[in-house]
């Protein structure tokens, strides 16, 4: 008897663990060392990751060439276009926290995959926009110096990463209570097992209807305390009206996670702008940015995807095993809350620096 | 189930640190200077910015005339970089016959050169302690990959008044699957400095004196 759920418990466990490292590998394709030396060896990770690294590399200085050619050749904005959509895609790939933390909060949230689109093309067009007013208003208005602009970025990057752990602390809150909860309640089962169960497994049902967007059928069960923690999460009730899906309720409990990645601005583009701005090309670079923009959202809506479709993953588990199942969902959007408070306090203490204007 | 969770969590703090795009690339010249007992006492360094990073520097300084800049107009600058270098250990990283010797700061003649929108950083790293290495290693990396550092390709390095040594320059490369290999062997739990993600990427000076 004992045996059983533990199995389980080391399998969903795993799940969550295999979750939460395809975040962080996402993020951190780049961890290779330590990565490697962590798990089997995969040179070949490295070499993507390697490869990757030399792609956007590659696009990034052959920026400064094109910016040159369409000052004599309007033309050649044509190509610089494309290559900074290049950059942009390739760049997203790399390291950077954007991805982990909208990753994190689909998966916490239980957000759908469009949801996931739309808050990863609006956080890489703030983050565009944040670069073009910063250079714009500091360099090309008041002809400040870079240490200036590496200043205003710094205290943008403060309030941008505060708010990333403000998100995480609110959301391992709300899921965390109801996980702990949760665990508890499996405790309780071995004195009333048939009540534990048919309670997990009405827990469990009552999940899967919230996720059929469309048909809500009969949906009058009573509701137990999930559904009140749930209700306390960006007003993110878990089984929400149809009227709430098709509304903005979700777009204004995203915002916030749209702002807190999209305020700072990439390092890249400020540098582009400064760079377009000498050249007299101002718009160009201007357009640039927000090309860069479009294909850094390209990727991270790719990963972002995924960050839901695993979580439809452990969602399925979750059907297939009612008992351990909402435990598991529970425990993955806890960790995955905890993952964003994680990064923001890396990213506020230092531990991580995002990226820096080195020397200015 | 704890362990589980924390080495996933560990896996994604390990990552943390290495989270860097280059966005400065750093083409060096780089003198090794030798007193004539043989010992090596100073690091000269000439690191050129590439071009966006350099008018990037440059955005907003005065200058008398437009375009260009002196020594002196950029000295300011200069003083802002070499200091916030320092953080950094100069991304110099020294090894004589195995062992890490230490290079204090930069001596007070440092500038900054502008010329065809490139600007120059010119440098010296003395050793704290002068040495004599039958092997002595120059490594210039930054372990967090922010700058992309690499010798320039006609002149890299020289050595300056070492007579009958021999001066190698490495390129850096790409890690091979035997090192792959050995990296994974190392327990998890033991720190694993000297082979970290930036070192993978170091431009190697080696000179070998008999």
């Amino acid at each position: 008897m004992t045996q059983v759920p533990r199995l389980r418990l080391t399998h969903y466990v795993l799940l969550v663990a295999c979750i939460l490292f395809l975040v962080a590998a996402m993020n951190g394709a780049f961890a290779q060392p330590f990565g490697v030396s962590r798990g089997p060896a995969s040179p070949e990770v490295g070499g993507f990751a390697g490869w990757i690294l030399a792609k956007q590399a590659e696009f990034y200085r052959t920026l400064s060439g094109l910016i040159r050619a369409a000052k004599a050749d309007g033309s050649a904005a044509y190509t610089l276009l494309g290559v900074s959509f290049l950059y942009g895609i390739f760049h997203a790939a790399g390291p950077g926290h954007g991805k982990a933390v909208i990753s994190s909060y689909l998966v916490a949230n239980d957000e759908t995959w469009r949801r996931g689109i739309v808050l990863s093309f609006a956080s890489a067009m703030l983050q565009a926009f944040t670069a073009v007013a910063v250079v714009g208003i500091a360099a090309a208005l008041l002809g400040a110096t870079a240490k200036t602009m590496g200043n205003t970025v710094r205290v943008i990057e403060i309030v941008s990463y505060a708010l990333i752990m403000l998100i995480g602390l609110r959301l391992l809150w709300v899921k965390g209570r109801a996980f702990l909860r949760l665990l508890r309640d499996g405790q309780h089962t071995h004195h009333a097992h048939d009540h534990g169960h048919h309670h997990d497994g009405h827990a469990h049902d009552h999940h899967h209807h919230a996720h059929g967007q469309d048909h809500h059928h009969g949906h009058t069960h009573s509701h137990h305390h999930d559904d009140e923690d749930d209700a306390s999460a960006w007003g993110h009730a878990h089984a929400p009206e149809p009227q709430e899906l098709t509304g903005k309720h979700w777009l204004r409990r995203g915002l916030a996670a749209i702002v807190a990645v999209g305020l700072r601005p990439c390092s890249g583009a400020i540098i582009v702008l400064v760079f377009a701005l000498a050249q007299g090309l101002f718009w160009t670079g201007v357009a640039s940015t927000f090309v860069m923009g479009l294909g850094t959202a390209i990727t991270v809506a790719a990963i972002a995807t995924l960050a839901v479709g695993a979580r439809g993953l452990a969602d399925r588990f979750a059907k297939a095993k009612p008992g351990v199942g909402m435990l598991l969902l529970r425990g993955l959007e806890t960790a995955a809350a905890l993952v964003i408070v994680l990064f923001g306090a890396a990213l506020l203490t230092g531990y991580i620096v995002n990226e820096r204007l080195m020397g200015v | 189930m704890l362990r589980i969770f924390l080495v996933a969590l560990a896996t994604l703090f390990v990552a943390a640190p290495a989270q860097a795009h280059p966005h400065v690339w750093v083409t060096m010249h780089t003198e090794l200077v030798y007193a004539p007992d043989g010992r090596i006492t100073g690091i000269r360094h000439a690191w050129s910015f590439d071009d966006m990073f350099s008018t990037f520097a440059i955005q907003g300084l005065d200058s008398k005339e437009k375009g260009k800049f002196t020594r002196e107009e950029l000295a300011p600058l200069a003083k802002v970089n070499v200091e916030s270098l320092k953080e950094f250990d100069y991304f110099t990283y020294a090894t004589a016959d195995g062992t890490k010797v230490a290079l204090t700061d930069p001596t007070p003649e440092y500038w900054l050169d502008y010329n065809d929108q490139v600007l120059t950083l010119n440098f010296t790293l003395p050793f704290k302690i002068p040495v004599k290495a039958k092997e002595l290693k120059i490594e210039i990396y930054d372990p967090t990959i922010f700058v992309d550092f690499s010798f320039d390709k006609q002149d890299p390095a020289r050595l300056v008044g070492a007579p009958k040594c021999k001066l190698d320059v490495q390129l850096p490369r790409e890690m091979t699957f035997a090192e792959g290999k050995k990296l994974s062997e190392i327990p998890a739990d033991e720190k694993n400095t000297t082979m970290a993600w930036g070192a993978q990427f170091a431009n190697k000076l080696l000179v070998r004196c008999p």
